[in-house]
């Protein structure tokens, strides 16, 4: 890393405002051919009922116009904290739940107002890997069961070819194909992750939503696991959006880093770039979280005051006024766009853009 | 890559410990260590046995035990009594030798009334929890699955529509049924051409009206099992016996239609968990349809709780059963089950006492076993309540 060091004097270099819309819009970086998957604008709002009518009362933004781009076999890392709109984000692009704003392109076709019927041929694309690797088998399925069901339902092989094509995806994931007469139960949690991460490839997708892969496994297994995910990526040609809360883990696998809050991205750029030069205060914050293995090595912890504030009805202006050390009168006020600060490197503050 | 691979294997070879049992050999150990669930699971088993031998026993044209047979010259003998064998024609003498459990005030073998009784009894427990299972799978599946869709007015218009046609011409007045109906049909059609012509046009704005949110499948279908609970059942069967004709069919029917609440509640509360689940978004991540997601992933891991309130259901449904017979309202004579059994002895409990006391003690038992292999049952099916080992 390191290697925009010469960036960090950005508070006397002011870097350009490049503000294409409003507030919310603005590309992260031009449609190009490279990008497998664009989400523009995405919104996702629950509403909150109450009485005995069950009258809307309110909406939780759970994400709130929210740009993202994959490269083509690019991992896009997306963190933030717990409730900020990741995992739902994960479904909105595998459509499990219809958005209620905004355009999600995959390969330049607008997947946004597919029904689950059109969505259908698309299925074999995307497919998602979940944080939990209990609760991500069925318990009353054999895994042999799980991987082919996907094969199955898509009518992808016949029944011989179906069973070979079980055995191939064990021996990818590194799990003996013998095992495949056996019920979840039987495994451990890293084998049971490398079970659904089969799954996910038995349809041959192009794009894979890691959704916390590795946050529910040990520190040991989560370096075999991320290894995998790199190598199976190298092998197959995949691309990843990789959801977590832990930046070590993202730093490491990822090409570019989004960070959310509230439903929102609040900084988007490179890995390295992000990590050498973050920009919008609650990033460095998180990035000063991380625990430093080397004691001589200490930096100022510049923990954040307060917790998330709950997505339900938030006040206007930018989402972080609440926990930013340096909020001002405007920062309550006016919604906050998203400046292009550098290559490919953009932050919603416009204090650090110098808007 | 190379460093990659030893990594995996490294994780293969560690060994998965104590797991490798199958899940039905850990079932049966733990049933076995259960020894009240274990003498229920046996008791049931003598009982099925018993209830087939005695289907087979007790009817045809020549039975090996007659349970209708009248010998007035040998009423309330008690049990283990000889047959008076000058009195008596060839094929009137009880094949087992003696009266295994006495005779009654007609003279009738009670072992064999007993016999026959059984398998009563156990069609009407297995048949009624079966059709409270199923309606309550189906009730409550609806309602933990699609349980957040919204009713529009259009539908309730339509059903009220099309119940009115069907009640009046199933009550005789056909022609006027038949009418309604069509109008039901038509008023189907139509909103739908309405709507797939000109979804857009402003004349049909007050269309929107129709499509009103009322209120959510789940909400109507818990609201109705809450109703139904309200009524004391035993005295709702009562009274939908009375107004029957009496047959064995309707106690099953109307014993079923009358317990599937407790069914329902259970399997809305598993669906609604199960829907959450990782395992379920990853299925539909894949593309798997709602029928095979249902039947697949959330029936087979929400039945477990559904059967241990059946076998319990079967001991009350058995119960209820006698009751009604005991009042008689139940299974009309001469066919005999436990309860009319009972109910018939009732009037000689001091001078033949076995006449109650036989077909209580085997109602007793019955329920009490199944009682206890429900019990049993929860308990190993529910790992929080196991004894650690």
């Amino acid at each position: 890393m390191g290697i925009l060091a010469d960036v960090r004097l950005f508070m006397i270099k002011k870097p350009e405002k490049v503000e294409i819309e409003n507030c919310t819009m603005i590309s992260t970086s031009p449609l190009s051919n490279q990008d497998i998957l664009r989400v523009e604008g995405l919104k996702k709002y629950f509403p909150v009922r109450r009485g005995f009518f069950q009258n809307v009362i309110g909406w939780i933004k759970a994400v709130d116009g929210v740009e993202l781009s994959i490269g083509r076999h690019k991992t896009l890392g997306l963190v933030g904290e717990s409730g900020c709109g990741k995992s739902t984000i994960g479904q909105l692009i595998l459509k499990l739940i219809d958005p209620d704003g905004g355009r999600i392109m995959y390969r330049d076709k607008e997947i946004t107002r597919l029904s689950q019927g059109e969505i259908k041929p698309l299925r074999k694309e995307m497919q998602i890997i979940f944080q939990d690797p209990f609760g991500s088998l069925n318990p009353r399925m054999t895994v042999g069961q799980s991987i082919d069901e996907g094969l199955r339902v898509l009518h992808m092989k016949g029944h011989n070819e179906r069973s070979e094509r079980v055995e191939e995806l064990m021996q990818m994931v590194g799990i003996s194909p013998g095992a495949a007469d056996r019920y979840p139960h039987e495994f451990s949690g890293g084998q049971r992750q490398r079970i659904g991460i089969a799954r996910a490839l038995s349809v041959e997708p192009s794009l894979i939503i890691c959704d916390e892969p590795v946050s529910a496994l040990d520190v040991s297994i989560r370096s075999q696991i991320i290894n995998l995910l790199k190598e199976l990526q190298d092998s197959l040609g995949l691309s990843y959006l990789f959801i977590s809360h832990d930046l070590t883990v993202v730093g490491y696998i990822s090409d570019s880093i989004a960070v959310m809050y509230l439903g929102q991205i609040m900084e988007y750029g490179p890995a390295g770039v992000l990590y050498d030069n973050p920009l919008h205060p609650y990033t460095v914050a998180l990035l000063s979280a991380i625990p430093e293995p080397d004691p001589d090595d200490r930096r100022e912890l510049k923990a954040l005051k307060g917790e998330v504030p709950s997505p339900f009805n938030p006040p206007p202006g930018c989402k972080f006024q609440g926990r930013c050390p340096f909020v001002e009168k405007r920062c309550r006020e006016e919604d906050v766009a998203f400046y292009q600060v550098g290559d490919g490197h953009a932050v919603r503050c416009w204090k650090v853009a110098g808007g | 890559m190379e460093n990659n691979k030893s990594n995996i294997d490294m994780e293969l070879e560690t060994p998965v410990v104590g797991q490798v049992k199958s899940r039905k050999r850990e079932l049966l150990r733990l049933l076995k260590e259960n020894k009240l669930a274990f003498i229920g699971l046996i008791i049931f088993v003598i009982f099925f046995i018993t209830a087939l031998l005695g289907l087979l026993l007790t009817s045809g044209k020549e039975p090996v035990f007659d349970p209708s047979m009248v010998r007035l010259q040998e009423k309330l003998l008690p049990p283990l009594a000889s047959p008076h064998l000058e009195s008596l024609r060839p094929h009137e003498v009880p094949k087992t030798g003696v009266y295994v459990f006495g005779t009654d005030d007609l003279g009738r073998d009670v072992f064999a009334r007993m016999l026959q009784g059984a398998w009563v009894s156990l069609t009407v427990g297995f048949v009624a929890v079966g059709i409270a299972v199923l309606v309550g799978l189906f009730m409550g599946g609806i309602a933990g699955y699609f349980g957040q869709k919204y009713i529009g007015l259009d539908h309730i218009i339509v059903v009220l529509l099309f119940s009115t046609g069907a009640t009046l011409s199933l009550t005789g007045k056909s022609f006027t049924g038949f009418i309604v109906i069509v109008i039901d049909l038509a008023f189907v059609f139509s909103l739908a051409l309405i709507r797939w012509k000109s979804r857009k046009s402003r004349y049909f704005k007050w269309l929107d009206l129709l499509r009103k949110k009322t209120l959510s499948i789940d909400t109507l279908i818990m609201r109705v099992v809450d109703i139904m609970l309200c009524f004391p059942s035993f005295f709702l069967i009562l009274t939908v016996v009375a107004l029957l004709p009496a047959s064995i069919y309707n106690i099953m029917i109307v014993i079923g239609l009358t317990s599937w609440m407790g069914t329902t509640r259970f399997v809305r509360a598993e669906f609604l968990s199960l829907r959450e689940q990782d395992f379920v978004t990853a299925a539909r991540a894949l593309g798997v349809n709602d029928y095979r997601i249902i039947f697949r992933h959330m029936i087979p891991n929400a039945i477990a709780p559904v059967l241990v309130s059946a076998t319990i259901g079967i001991a009350t449904a058995i119960l209820t059963e006698a009751g009604l017979s005991f009042l008689g309202f139940g299974v009309p004579p001469p066919n005999a089950t436990w309860g009319n059994i009972l109910s018939d002895g009732k009037r000689f409990i001091f001078d033949a006492p076995w006449l109650t006391f036989i077909p209580g003690f085997a109602i007793l038992l019955v329920v009490l076993s199944f009682n206890l292999f429900g019990e049993g049952l929860r308990d190993i099916m529910n790992p929080k309540l196991r004894e650690r080992h």
